[in-house]
Parts: structure tokens; C-alpha cells; sequence
């Protein structure tokens, strides 16, 4: 049987590459063959998700509760240093100087990444501005959401601060971070369905090791995705986050 | 949660407020009239056992409160309970959370020190094999028009309350 793994398509475009290489080396660490399935948006792998053809996810942390509850996932680990944080920014010559500077009606340029797109709304919140009272425009990548502040079609955009942090010199000096969240406990996870299970304590332990073993080229392929190293994801971590995100979505 | 103040004496500030808690428990506070402003994109995130006794504090809450993580952990939520606000809204909260739905609400919250701090909160029950083992809190900034509400409709329900 060939498992399948995916990744949240709000992965770097930079790392596409580094995913093959850690499917490969998964592969050779675990014995079992796996299919890594890149997913252009959300739509069509939460499709594949509830069609139960995914064994192995990178999961964005707004999936976690309907793959825990729905579909029997466990967490098994977490990139360690990496919580996803969310910048609202604007012009850098904007006259906007604070959020509550915002009025109804506010051009709000964004990506398709669930977490992200939920954390900056609540960052309006303090101007009474919701989904309701803003014109959000929905834009491929985080490049794009710094072209459309930067041509003028957006009051403001949202931003992985990850991705904020790796736009260009130029084009992050004519931005300016009006404010950026500090949550911490909200992460990308990975996490494993029900025919994963046998090979889980397996799993897990080559990930925990895999920053210090030199000799398998896991400090390699760490790089090849932009990551330090993976963390112990206990299933209680996992609920904690979940019932976390369960109060921002309401 | 059923906490009622028995006194509120007309004082300059500092303002000492004897609050009575649901327990039967009472506790003299010192208000001041200063507000902290909220901070910028943080989360104050809390969790307590089913009988509200605080098992968790992140760094926000510790910073906002005044407290340190070891005074607060332990303590009931009620620590931050601020005069001003009704027993009537945290009675809202907990017969809320009891049927296992969740609650949201404008709370003025008392620090350590006197002053005070607003926060749009939401508690939702921590459900764990079809048991509740708890309850997570997540506050954060309100919006300064609701709170200005608030601050208003807050006032009646208190001064109803002690006129009861």
C-alpha cells in the first residue's frame, strides 16, 4: 500500500523542492512507500481529506479540529521556533498610524491561508471592522499581497510574518507593520490518519531525532524545508490549540 | 459563578471595594481609576479546572494582571474580578458554560495593582471524551465603541443590583 502525504498549500514556494526531499527520506526511514500530493488550495485537499485519501498532513493549525474530530488524526510533531503569526501592514507613507485609524469599508488585500486571514480579522476587530464591513481581495501569494498595497488597490494587507519577513529589501522598506500578532501557541502540525498508526512510534522518533543525525542527512533536509527541527506534538498540545482556534472562529 | 459585592463606599481614589464571592468567601480590593490599554496582538489566554480554579496562564495574562504565573496559578478566575462589573455577567458566563455553550462578552478586569483593563472574552468549555475537564478563556483588544457601551449598560445592572 502506498500512504499518502500532503502539505498545507500555504507552504513556502521556496520549500517545494525541500517536501520531496523529506518524502524521500521519510520513505527510506520508515520502509513504506508514500506519495507526497501538493494541493493547489484548501478547497481541493480538505476534498481529498474527507475523501480519506490522505495518511500523513502538514497540517495549517485553522485544520487541526476537523482532523482530530472528524477524522481521527494524532498529532505526532511541530517545526520547533516556528508559531504562525500574522502582520497587518500598509503603506509605509499610509496615514493610517494604528488600527483603530481604519473606517468600514477598508480595503483588506489577502491570501487564501486560513489562520492567517482569521488572526488579522480579529486584529480589526478593535476598529468594529468584520468580515461584513470590509472589501477583502483575495490574492495567490503574499508577493502579491505587497503589490496590491503597494499599487494602491489595498488600504492594508494580511501576511504570514514569515512572509512578510522574506519580501524583498525594497519591497518590505515601502511596507510598514501597522501591528503583529504574539500568540505563539498557534502552529503548523503534523499529523498522521488512521493508517499511519503502526508506523507511528517509528515516525516520531526518527522527527525528534532528525536535527541531530547527521548520518541519515536529516539536518539537510531540515534545511531543505526551513526549519530548525521538529518538537514532540502531544495529542493535549494539539486540543489546547484547537480549542484555542475554536475561540477565534466565533 | 454568583459573586456580589456587599459594598461599594463612595471614596476618592484609591477606592476600597469588599467583594463577596458565589463561595461565601469575601475579599477587600483597592481600585484605581487608570486603565491599561490593551496589548497590540496578543492574546490573553487562561484555563481552569471545572470549578474555575486557574490551571494555566500565558504570558499575556501574567503581564496584564499584575501577577506573577505562581499567584495566579491555583487561584480562582475571580481574582481579576473588577467592582464594576455586574454579578449578573460572570452569572451569564457560568450558566452558559454549564449547558456546554460557549460565552462571549466585554469584561473590565482588575489588576494586581488597582487598575483595570478591557477585554473582549470568550470562554468555551474544554471537552475531553465527552467530559467537560475544564474551561479555556481567550480575551482580546475590544472595540472601544462596545466597550463605551458597556461601560454604560454595566453602571444599570450594578446599580440595580445593589439597590435589590
Amino acid at each position: 500500500m502506498t500512504l499518502q502525504l500532503t502539505v498545507s498549500p500555504d507552504f513556502s514556494p521556496d520549500h517545494i523542492a525541500g517536501w520531496y526531499v523529506f518524502n524521500t527520506w521519510l520513505q527510506r526511514q520508515l520502509g513504506v512507500r508514500i506519495h507526497l500530493e501538493l494541493y493547489d488550495d484548501f478547497d481541493s485537499q480538505r476534498r481529498a481529506i474527507a475523501a480519506d485519501q490522505i495518511d500523513l498532513i502538514y497540517a495549517n493549525p485553522y485544520d487541526a479540529a476537523m482532523l482530530v474530530r472528524e477524522k481521527g488524526f494524532i498529532a505526532v510533531a511541530a517545526p520547533a521556533d516556528r508559531p504562525d503569526e500574522a502582520v497587518i501592514a500598509v503603506q509605509a507613507d499610509s496615514p493610517i498610524q494604528c488600527v483603530e485609524d481604519f473606517q468600514p469599508g477598508v480595503r483588506v488585500a489577502v491570501t487564501r491561508d486560513p489562520d492567517v486571514n482569521l488572526i488579522g480579522m480579529i486584529m480589526l476587530e478593535p476598529a468594529d471592522l468584520k468580515r461584513d464591513n470590509v472589501v477583502q481581495q483575495q490574492v495567490s501569494s503574499y508577493v502579491l499581497v505587497a503589490k496590491h498595497l503597494l499599487l494602491g488597490r489595498a488600504d492594508c494587507g494580511f501576511f504570514l510574518k514569515e512572509a512578510f519577513d522574506d519580501l524583498s529589501g525594497p519591497t518590505r522598506r515601502q511596507l510598514r507593520p501597522l501591528v503583529t500578532s504574539q500568540i505563539s501557541v498557534v502552529r503548523h502540525v503534523l499529523m498522521a490518519g488512521p493508517r499511519m498508526r503502526e508506523h507511528l512510534p517509528a515516525l516520531t522518533e526518527r522527527l525528534m531525532g532528525m536535527h541531530t543525525n547527521v548520518t541519515d542527512g536529516g539536518p539537510r533536509v531540515l534545511e531543505a524545508l526551513g526549519l530548525r527541527a521538529w518538537e514532540r506534538q502531544e495529542q493535549e498540545d494539539t486540543e489546547f490549540m484547537i480549542d484555542l482556534m475554536d475561540t477565534l472562529m466565533r | 459563578m454568583t459573586d456580589k459585592d456587599v459594598a461599594v463606599p463612595a471614596q476618592s481614589e484609591p477606592r476600597e471595594h469588599t467583594l463577596r464571592h458565589h463561595d461565601g468567601r469575601t475579599r477587600s480590593v483597592l481600585v484605581l481609576d487608570r486603565e491599561v490599554p490593551y496589548p497590540e496582538g496578543k492574546l490573553i489566554v487562561s484555563r481552569t479546572d471545572p470549578t474555575g480554579v486557574i490551571t494555566h496562564a500565558n504570558q499575556a495574562f501574567v503581564d496584564m494582571s499584575g501577577y506573577t504565573r505562581e499567584e495566579l496559578i491555583g487561584q480562582p478566575h475571580h481574582i481579576l474580578r473588577h467592582p464594576d462589573m455586574p454579578a449578573a455577567a460572570f452569572k451569564d458566563l457560568w450558566d452558559t458554560l454549564e449547558r456546554g455553550v460557549a460565552w462571549q462578552g466585554y469584561v473590565k478586569n482588575l489588576r494586581k495593582d488597582g487598575t483595570y483593563y478591557w477585554v473582549f472574552a470568550t470562554a468555551i468549555p474544554n471537552v475531553r471524551e465527552g467530559r467537560v475537564v475544564g474551561y479555556t478563556s481567550v480575551r482580546r483588544k475590544p472595540s472601544a465603541t462596545r466597550v463605551r457601551e458597556c461601560v454604560d449598560l454595566y453602571a444599570r445592572m450594578r446599580a440595580e443590583e445593589l439597590s435589590a
